[in-house]
């Protein structure tokens, strides 16, 4: 019972840790691509900042105005696919 | 940049374009290579690669590689620089308010009004990126820079900008950065011992140049064994590599002359020509369609405007393009020159001893006959672990040489122990010292240059050049790369040279490995896992058709046959 659940603390262990080694490597390549791994602390900083500022305001935005306009999308082609369907109904008539 | 790589890859099949309006019959190598170029892209062991051999002129296949950079690559390096930029602008801006220390060489106070001394775009460049990632430049090294090599410790607390020694020495460094194909850089063996001999007999210092006392009689010595080595008239020797192909082309051509020069031609080259005054056309890089435009351009239209006939034209080629690892297309540009009667001046610095059965460089390499080159130019820095150059030919050009380059009137000649390490390496490379270890020398150089050439592009990596180049460049692409791949290299004790913007285009960042015949099969299967790390870390296997691990060409079967015992 007991090695049972140290063996599970360590898995978990073990999952955590890999996780962190993965969330590492993300940074890592994320310094790489973007150039700034030979910046400064100060200047990685800065750039960290104002690109997940810039990335958090997008997903909020989104986050706020797609469905709004996805749903005016919805009704404004239902709308057309509406009015067409009577006016042709209109027409047969 | 994109461009260029577009342009090198348009290489190899260029001929499907460019033949258009030239009849088949009077350019009967193009048609030829035409043909053989599609046989051998059909049984390539490399897929999607451009093989050109052409029957007429080629002895062997004539295999080399520039794989187009892949377009989220491109795009990403651009962004990279792009966000570098905006970095750099910003500390030029803070060092410009004064709110940082500049510690770069900027105007004096009372010259602040003045046409600036330092600071252009270059600069820009060297201060806001080269300095962050300059660690992996300028490694003191305190031992001799063989196959493994000792390093001198550094920190730098302030970001690059100075350095402090720790007193520690990085031990057993494996070097994959010298030029030292066949190993001739050590600190004892025959070479070695000849010239500690040689310094005890004659010192180090000469104080002279040639013309004045400082012509030695192992000056003399060295120039008929490097006439026979080459298979030349006679031959003559320079003090300094670079010197060599800058002081000797002026002497050379002249105004009302025209040179034609490979775009990728060596810095000391392009010097040379500028110095010399006259026109310079540039051609694409080992393009023969585009030399051979630029001569008939040249013949048919003459100087501008006069339209007088060129004096002369000299073609100015490059055995080994030290960048690219690509292999001049001699027998074409040979064929060329005949065709159109111009000269040609062939650069052997990297490829003198590193190509060949015998060593003897491209020439030998393509089995091709030295009277066929005007001007035979190399230096003795890289295959022979020594210094300085030479130009080699018919014996009327070597005497006007001497009298008119100011290499040979103005330059101190070469230092006596370093010409008797040129004779002894050299003499052993030719076999005259009675043992085979120039041969066996040669022989594992293009052995280890198939081994590693052939392990890396299995590794997913993009090589450039030719496959029998032992100047290996393997692709970067992005500026933080460059940096990350040095340090990341060092840290697991091998030592490499990586290259960025002034040297090759702004998104071709790249490490060049140097491959030695003192590098054993244990060096580069240490060498060839840690850059397999590396390469995996900094996720650099660009390579998009990969090769399958094949035995067309097993490993351990020489590049070159043994032709005699």
């Amino acid at each position: 019972m007991y090695s049972n659940l140290v063996s599970v603390t360590e898995s978990s262990g073990m999952d955590v840790k890999n996780l962190k080694e993965y969330l590492c490597w993300l940074y890592y390549q994320y310094l790489l691509i973007t150039g700034i791994y030979v910046l400064e602390p100060w200047e990685q900083s800065i750039f960290n900042t104002v690109f997940f500022t810039m990335v958090a305001m997008v997903i909020y935005t989104s986050y706020v105005f797609v469905p709004i306009h996805v749903r005016l999308a919805l009704e404004f082609f239902s709308g057309l696919c509406g009015g067409q369907e009577e006016s042709t109904v209109a027409l047969m008539n | 940049m994109t461009e260029c790589s577009a342009n090198k890859s348009a290489n190899g099949d260029a001929c499907h374009h460019k033949t258009n309006g030239r009849k088949p019959g009077r350019n009967g190598y193009v048609k030829n290579r035409f043909h053989l170029q599609r046989q051998q892209l059909q049984n390539s062991f490399y897929p999607k690669e451009k093989a050109s051999c052409n029957g007429g002129l080629y002895s062997r296949p004539f295999l080399e590689s520039f794989e187009e950079t892949p377009m989220l690559v491109a795009v990403l390096t651009y962004m990279g620089y792009g966000i570098l930029t905006i970095f750099g602008y910003l500390r030029d801006f803070l060092r410009e308010w004064k709110i940082e220390k500049c510690h770069i060489a900027r105007e004096r106070e009372e010259q602040k009004e003045f046409v600036p001394l330092y600071q252009d775009f270059e600069n820009f460049y060297t201060r806001n990126l080269y300095m962050r990632i300059r660690d992996s430049w300028n490694r003191p090294i305190c031992s001799v820079p063989g196959a493994k090599m000792d390093l001198v410790e550094r920190v730098s607390h302030d970001y690059n900008w100075t350095f402090n020694y720790t007193g520690n020495v990085v031990k057993d460094v494996i070097n994959l950065g010298s030029y030292n194909y066949l190993g001739f850089a050590e600190n004892s063996g025959p070479c070695a011992n000849a010239a500690a001999d040689m310094t005890m007999k004659y010192g180090v210092g000469v104080g002279s140049t040639r013309q004045e006392t400082g012509n030695l009689d192992k000056h003399e010595e060295l120039e008929q064994l490097v006439a026979r080595f080459l298979g030349v008239e006679s031959s003559m020797v320079f003090g300094m590599g670079f010197a060599t192909n800058s002081m000797n082309i002026p002497a050379l051509a002249g105004k009302g002359c025209l040179i034609l020069s490979d775009e990728l031609n060596h810095t000391s080259l392009v010097l040379g020509a500028r110095l010399s005054g006259s026109t310079i056309r540039v051609f694409k890089h080992n393009n023969m369609q585009s030399l051979e435009k630029l001569l008939r351009d040249a013949i048919v239209h003459g100087q501008p405007r006069t339209h007088r006939p060129w004096k002369k034209i000299l073609i100015v080629v490059e055995g080994i393009y030290s960048m690219e690892g690509s292999i001049v297309r001699l027998p074409e540009v040979i064929a060329l020159k005949k065709r159109y009667k111009a000269y040609l001046y062939l650069d052997e610095a990297h490829s003198i001893g590193a190509l060949g059965p015998h060593g003897r460089g491209v020439l030998d390499y393509f089995g091709l006959d030295p009277q066929d080159v005007d001007i035979l130019m190399g230096t003795f820095t890289k295959s022979f672990g020594g210094a300085g150059g030479y130009i080699g030919g018919k014996k009327d050009l070597i005497d006007y040489l001497r009298a008119q380059s100011h290499s040979a009137a103005y330059a101190t000649s070469m230092s006596p122990p370093v010409a008797q390490q040129i004779i002894a390496s050299m003499k052993c490379i030719m076999g005259e010292d009675g043992t085979t270890i120039g041969r066996e020398r040669i022989h594992q150089l293009a052995e280890n240059t198939v081994y590693f050439r052939t392990r890396l592009r299995e590794m997913g990596f993009i090589i450039y050049g030719n496959n029998d180049s032992p100047v290996v460049p393997m692709m970067l692409y992005m500026p933080a790369k460059i940096g990350a791949f040095g340090r990341e290299m060092l840290k697991r004790n091998i030592g490499v040279v990586v290259v960025g913007f002034p040297a090759t285009p702004i998104i071709e960042s790249r490490a060049r490995f140097c491959v030695s015949a003192g590098h054993t099969r244990d060096m580069l299967d240490t060498a060839l896992s840690a850059i397999s790390e590396v390469g995996d870390l900094l996720q650099v296997k660009y390579s998009q058709h990969r090769a399958s691990p094949s035995l067309d060409r097993a490993f351990n079967e020489p590049a070159y046959e043994e032709t005699e015992a």
